[in-house]
């Protein structure tokens, strides 16, 4: 994997190395541009397309050394949600904490990230510190102390604690990018809105809300695919099956002393397939929000 | 900010005519209200469960998770006489070196590449953010499936080229710890590129065309321009990229636990992975120690990192 990346950029480098070309570069140079970065792109949704293949690979075929199966078995789509299968528990507590953590986050973070990029108040430095110091903190690190808290707190299999964790994890980030587009856009304008007859949340929601939108949407969605995604707080602080969220749910069916493989990876494929069309929505703003956020 | 926005920025619809009465009092209250919700949400989840783990580590426990008193530092005794724990350090330190810094050197390639502009671009940007948006312990998995001895599609890959017979006992790579390690380094690298590229192209689309032009004017080849004007212009791209991927490798547990369990032995794991074995096998106090170690290695990390770059100062 790794080595076929480097190389065909390598191959590029060395394109790029050649003597200089007039503007709009020669059709060789172009067509070798979209041949590494077609092949990386491949490289890159691989994983993606076998998980998909072995989800429809029929059971007697398991072992076959084909790429592609002879028969495609759709049928593990539906049987994931019947039976004795908690699955459809499962996706209903992932989007419950997915859900539960972006509004919590969104709660919590507009405020905090309008407020640091306006005002110059007392403790703003302390508080950026506390975000920049989160932020670099992992819930992995952490799971020993999350677990006795949760116990103290008797909130083990309870949902609520999986989002308060996953949002308050998540937050940092989010406040970063927000404040940072916030700052970028100008007081001036908002006191234009309120010169114009707008209250000062009239003024927030209608000028400076849609302006942020971009930062808004990215950190949302970055939110909700963390929260989407989290495994080991789950992993951690859920013991019964029926009250895990899919991530956990599927490391489960691995434990098992066989493994269904069909099944297996059509709930994986269940479980990724949301999120990367998620984030392929916002694939432009995720560079807006990086520059935003590097900038700052 | 002037003074008048100081005032009254609510989000309640009506601005309310008294605060303006009782500013004097309230004002240094006022930022509270803003950010009061956010540091409650950190310090429920982020800075209870540090002091929840710095107790739990000096704390005797039952195999079953129940408090038997004190006992002082014999957990961390113990944890530093584990014979296994310099192999998990030291591997832990290839683990983190070695991943983040592939990943920056293919990643400033990857992002070079998809910077350019070509046809159907968006689809293989698309296709390249995948393993971001994914589950990193579901990419684990399939990783997994893939390297099967056998039947999986990298071995069957790999035999088709030649290089390796894929029924062959060199073909159960997460079998043998130096392979699966290899293996596991990859994964690592595959799913952290995706946003290290990201970021490396936001960096390059700050850097603003004039100092191209610049560049070409003065007769520097492209090599020389990419040296000496990109890359420097890239630094504080890459620092965050660097900081942020040195934490996530650091704690990554998904990829490691997925594909070998940190086995055989503990011959694949990290701190992260060493430390949940620990707690999966009844030693929690042990586990809560090499936790806390586990943390002031990442504070220590931080620190060097931001002092060596000076992000400090950028950052405010």
């Amino acid at each position: 994997m790794t080595t076929l990346t480097t190389s065909s950029t390598g191959r590029r480098r060395v394109v790029d190395a050649g003597p200089p070309k007039p503007r709009g570069g020669l059709p060789g140079k172009k067509i070798a541009i979209m041949g590494a970065a077609y092949l990386i792109a491949l490289i890159f949704i691989t994983p993606y397309l076998e998980m998909f293949l072995t989800a429809l690979r029929p059971v007697k075929e398991g072992t076959d050394p084909t790429i592609i199966p002879k028969h495609f078995e759709w049928s593990n789509f539906t049987s994931v949600f019947s039976g004795t299968s908690s699955f459809g528990t499962n996706m209903r507590i992932t989007l419950e904490v997915a859900f539960g953590a972006t509004f919590l986050v969104l709660l919590v973070a507009l405020p905090a990230a309008y407020y640091t990029a306006r005002k110059k108040f007392r403790g703003r430095k302390a508080f950026l510190i506390l975000v920049l110091v989160t932020q670099m903190f992992q819930p992995t690190a952490m799971v020993i102390g999350i677990y006795g808290e949760m116990r103290d707190l008797g909130l083990i299999n309870s949902v609520w604690a999986l989002i308060m964790v996953d949002a308050g994890f998540n937050l940092a980030f989010a406040v970063w990018i927000l404040s940072a587009y916030f700052a970028a856009i100008p007081a001036e304008l908002e006191q234009a809105a309120m010169i114009d007859g707008a209250t000062r949340f009239g003024a927030f929601r209608r000028v400076t809300i849609p302006l942020a939108m971009p930062g808004i949407v990215t950190a949302l969605i970055f939110t909700f695919i963390a929260a989407w995604n989290e495994f080991i707080v789950a992993l951690t602080l859920t013991t019964s099956p029926d009250k895990a969220p899919l991530s956990v749910a599927v490391d489960n069916y691995i434990g098992q002393y066989t493994v269904d493989y069909g099944h297996l990876f059509a709930s994986t494929v269940i479980a990724t397939i949301p999120v990367i069309i998620l984030f392929g929505l916002i694939e432009r703003k995720v560079v807006d929000g990086l520059t935003a956020g590097s900038i700052k | 900010m002037t003074t008048h926005a100081e005032r009254g920025r609510s989000t309640r619809p009506r601005p309310r005519p008294r605060r303006r009465g009782s500013r004097p009092v309230l004002s240094g209250l006022a930022p509270l209200a803003w950010i009061g919700p956010a540091i409650a949400l950190i310090a429920f989840a982020v800075l209870w469960p540090v002091v929840k783990m710095a107790q739990s580590s000096t704390r005797h426990w039952s195999r079953y998770g129940v408090d038997l008193g004190s006992n002082g530092t014999d957990n961390y005794s113990k944890l530093f006489g584990e014979q296994d724990l310099s192999g998990v350090l030291m591997r832990t330190g290839i683990w983190v070196v070695v991943v983040v810094s592939v990943t920056m050197v293919v990643s400033l390639g990857v992002a070079q590449l998809f910077n350019q502009r070509f046809p159907g671009r968006t689809v293989a940007r698309w296709a390249l953010i995948a393993p971001w948006a994914a589950s990193v312990m579901m990419t684990a998995i399939i990783f997994k499936y893939m390297l099967y001895q056998g039947y999986g599609f990298i071995n069957i890959l790999l035999d088709d080229v030649g290089l390796v017979d894929r029924g062959s006992p060199t073909a159960d790579w997460l079998g043998h710890s130096t392979s699966g390690f290899i293996w596991e380094m990859a994964v690592a690298v595959f799913v952290s590129i995706p946003f290290t590229s990201y970021t490396v192209i936001a960096g390059l689309q700050t850097v603003p065309a004039e100092v191209y032009e610049a560049a070409k004017m003065d007769g520097a080849s492209k090599v020389r321009t990419y040296f000496s004007v990109t890359l420097p212009m890239l630094r504080p791209s890459l620092l965050v990229a660097a900081v942020i991927n040195v934490m996530n490798v650091f704690n990554s547990f998904p990829i490691i636990w997925e594909m070998t369990r940190g086995g055989p032995g503990y011959d694949t794991s990290t701190t992260t992975v060493f430390m949940w074995v620990l707690k999966k096998g009844g030693h929690i106090g042990e586990s809560a120690a090499l936790s806390v170690v586990n943390f002031l290695l990442v504070i220590v990390i931080v620190f060097a990192f931001l002092k060596v770059s000076k992000w400090n100062s950028e950052a405010d």
